[in-house]
């Protein structure tokens, strides 16, 4: 037998035990618990009359449906607030932490969890959201569980799994200026596409990616889902060590070296095999749009929109056709030709300090084109606002017309009063493009900080490379 | 849950691919901290003229009478017969309780994305893979003969149309046992609670720093 990948590493070391059928019983270092897709598991145990197994294990934070202005006015949608006083309420009953509306380390679930350490690499991470792939950046396994899962891992500090296939994606070389990890995990959803990690494990690695710095491994790792992968993951290094360190929750002194001995070997072993291996040359690799309602719908920003005429396959086809309906979109339009009347900057995709910091660095001195109707700032976390503050980046924004908000999921799903209307077409950071996804009837651009920078001063999409010069 | 054994059923074809959870149960719907009653909200924004609210009766809403669910001939269909990627997107559990709660107890589909694939065998829904070309077949037969039916058999692993054809379909033997019985997965698990604590004591010694309440030494 052959090396073993890095996920057969994190794998074998969480095995609780083999159940014999395929599956096996995976012990859970982190649980990240959020508003909504947490009080039903609550009210299961509640009915069960079960404990927490290890309730230290377990962080809370509320993100996606919280409003991101006026906060100390409260939640205007009762509704909402009273999902939100629900997890408070079932927080306190159950004795775990939870980072309220008012705090400052309130944040999206996803930028909250490595912000403080309190995800760290070699760790199995579970949380009720399809985006806990982005965690694996750290050298974790990460995946999304459903509410059911929740509730058993809040139990038995465990969650039932059968092992994945194992795909390495990996981008050689160095992209080109202005192409940043977005438009490289777009490129990729764009060539395996939405399906193609659908039953894998994916670790990605090439020159490209152990460039990146942690807020691009994220970037990339948190969109596997979008590639149909539940968890992605990079090998350990220095970056990901220095990231690490020094976090709130990471570990210290002696116990700090014997992590990172330990987290040193969480990388694939030389001789290890892959089921599928995916390569991508990061110096062919443009700024990237996505034209349609599905993330595998994209196109280098100096492409045209797609023909459906083109695709030969029937399924496909309708589904092209549907989509540029749905779009407003005619064939054989440029990108450049198109005009979006929003902005969104956020997400757990692109709300890190970097992502701000790109943002910013377009805009600095400009202002918003004229057909831009609006344009909004949303950052991940509340120390991710208050460092931007720190560095002048609140002023840029402000002064180029955009909206600076406090931080959540907002309008990435449209869960909380930042939404689109119908037919309002967004240059968003966010991770989906589905139908109605941020606002009933809106339509989504997925591009990247720099990309929607660019398409706020420019008023149409462009090559960030040109606005460079 | 309920044990899922043998569904005989009205058939309703979704003729779509790469159906997102967004689609199956629409954001507005995710407040909710219930796990019952989305059903009329199943594919909100497709079977609607106007955007749902949270806890508005669905009764008086204006159809969309294009949309296959809304069509008289589908209302009492337990299986959804749709196309590949089936689920894809967020991992809401609200998913499966939508279309649970609308009355399927049976998905067929090429594929469905794996969180998605996940939740629906916890809530007493069989998610089904056949491969495409036999889908095709089906969605065929379905589209030409009003009220067809078909019976899955989950313990014999197999689905029979009408005229006796039968195809077998693979599932891993944990989720059909747990689908069978109906059983409670958390009890199942504790009965090895000893097992994770034995993991523990293990992993204090290995990864001592996931444990707080292990001293620096
Ligand atoms: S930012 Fe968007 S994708 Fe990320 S957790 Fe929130 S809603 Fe989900």
């Amino acid at each position: 037998m052959g090396g073993k990948t890095l996920y057969d590493k994190l794998w074998d070391a969480h095995v609780v035990r083999d159940n014999g059928d395929g599956t096996a019983l995976l012990y859970v270092d982190r649980q990240l618990v959020h508003e909504v897709t947490s009080p039903q598991a609550f009210e299961g145990l509640r009915l069960a009359d079960r404990p927490l197994w290890r309730v230290d294990a377990n962080l809370a934070v509320v993100d996606h449906n919280v409003p991101t202005t006026g906060r100390a006015n409260g939640i205007a949608d009762p509704i909402s607030a009273l999902q939100v006083d629900t997890l408070s309420r079932n927080c306190r009953e159950y004795g775990i932490t939870q980072f309220g509306l008012m705090d400052r380390r309130q944040g999206i679930v996803h930028i909250i969890g490595p912000e403080q350490g309190a995800t760290q690499p070699g760790m199995t991470v579970v949380c009720g959201d399809s985006h806990t792939s982005t965690h694996g950046a750290l050298g974790a396994l990460a995946f999304g569980i459903g509410t059911s899962e929740v509730e058993h891992a809040l139990a038995t500090q465990t969650v039932v799994q059968a092992r994945s296939r194992r795909m390495l994606i990996r981008v050689d070389g160095q992209p080109g200026p202005g192409v940043t990890a977005k438009d490289i995990m777009l490129a990729i959803i764009g060539k395996i596409g939405t399906a193609g990690g659908t039953g894998y494990a994916v670790e990605y690695g090439g020159e490209a990616i152990r460039s990146l710095p942690m807020s691009g491994r994220m970037t990339i790792c948190n969109m596997s889902i979008e590639a149909g992968a539940r968890c992605g993951m990079v090998a350990v290094d220095d970056t990901t060590i220095e990231y690490v360190r020094g976090r709130p929750y990471a570990p210290s002194d002696a116990m700090w070296d014997q992590a990172e001995a330990y987290w040193r070997t969480l990388v694939s072993d030389e001789d290890a095999e892959f089921d599928r291996v995916v390569t991508l040359d990061a110096a062919e690799i443009k700024p990237q749009v996505s034209w349609g309602t599905s993330p595998e719908m994209v196109v280098s920003v100096d492409g045209v929109v797609p023909d459906p005429a083109d695709e030969p396959d029937e399924t496909r086809r309708a589904g092209m056709q549907r989509a540029l309906e749905y779009m407003g979109l005619t064939p054989g339009t440029p990108m450049r030709d198109i005009r979006p009347e929003k902005i969104f900057i956020g997400s757990c995709t692109n709300a890190r300090i970097e992502d701000l910091r790109a943002a910013a660095r377009i805009l600095r001195g400009k202002r918003l084109a004229r057909g831009i109707r609006e344009a909004m700032v949303v950052p991940g976390s509340g120390l991710v606002k208050w460092q931007a503050e720190q560095e002048g980046l609140d002023q840029v924004f402000k002064e180029a017309g955009f909206e600076w908000r406090d931080a959540g999921c907002s309008m990435c799903l449209g869960m909380n009063p930042d939404r689109l209307s119908p037919g309002e077409r967004c240059a968003s950071t966010s991770n989906r493009n589905f139908e109605g996804r941020q606002g009933g009837g809106g339509r989504t651009h997925l591009v990247s900080p720099e990309m929607a920078a660019a398409v706020a001063v420019a008023g149409h999409f462009v090559d960030v490379r040109e606005l460079e010069q | 849950m309920e044990p899922l054994t043998r569904v005989e059923g009205v058939v309703a074809p979704l003729d779509r691919s790469n159906v997102d959870t967004d689609a199956i149960i629409p954001k507005q719907f995710l407040k909710s901290i219930h796990r019952t009653g989305f059903g009329p909200n199943l594919f909100d924004e497709w079977r609607y003229r106007d955007e749902g609210q949270p806890g508005q009766d669905c009764s008086d809403r204006p159809l969309n009478h294009d949309f296959v669910l809304n069509q008289p001939r589908y209302q009492d269909a337990r299986i959804l017969l749709t196309r590949t990627n089936f689920g894809c997107g967020s991992s809401r559990e609200h998913a499966p309780w939508a279309l649970a709660d609308f009355g399927f107890r049976v998905l067929i589909a090429p594929s469905f994305a794996d969180i998605f694939y996940n939740n629906c065998s916890k809530n007493g829904i069989l998610p089904l893979t056949l491969p495409e070309e036999t889908v095709q077949s089906l969605f065929e037969a379905t589209w030409e003969q009003p009220g067809y039916t078909l019976t899955v058999d989950l313990p014999a692993q197999t689905v029979t149309t009408p005229d006796g054809t039968r195809y077998g379909f693979e599932i891993d033997p944990h989720r059909k046992h747990m689908l069978v019985e109906g059983l409670d997965e958390i009890g199942v698990t504790l009965e090895h609670a000893d097992e994770i604590r034995a993991y523990e004591q293990r992993q204090r010694a290995v990864t001592p720093w996931l444990f707080s309440d292990v001293e620096a030494s």
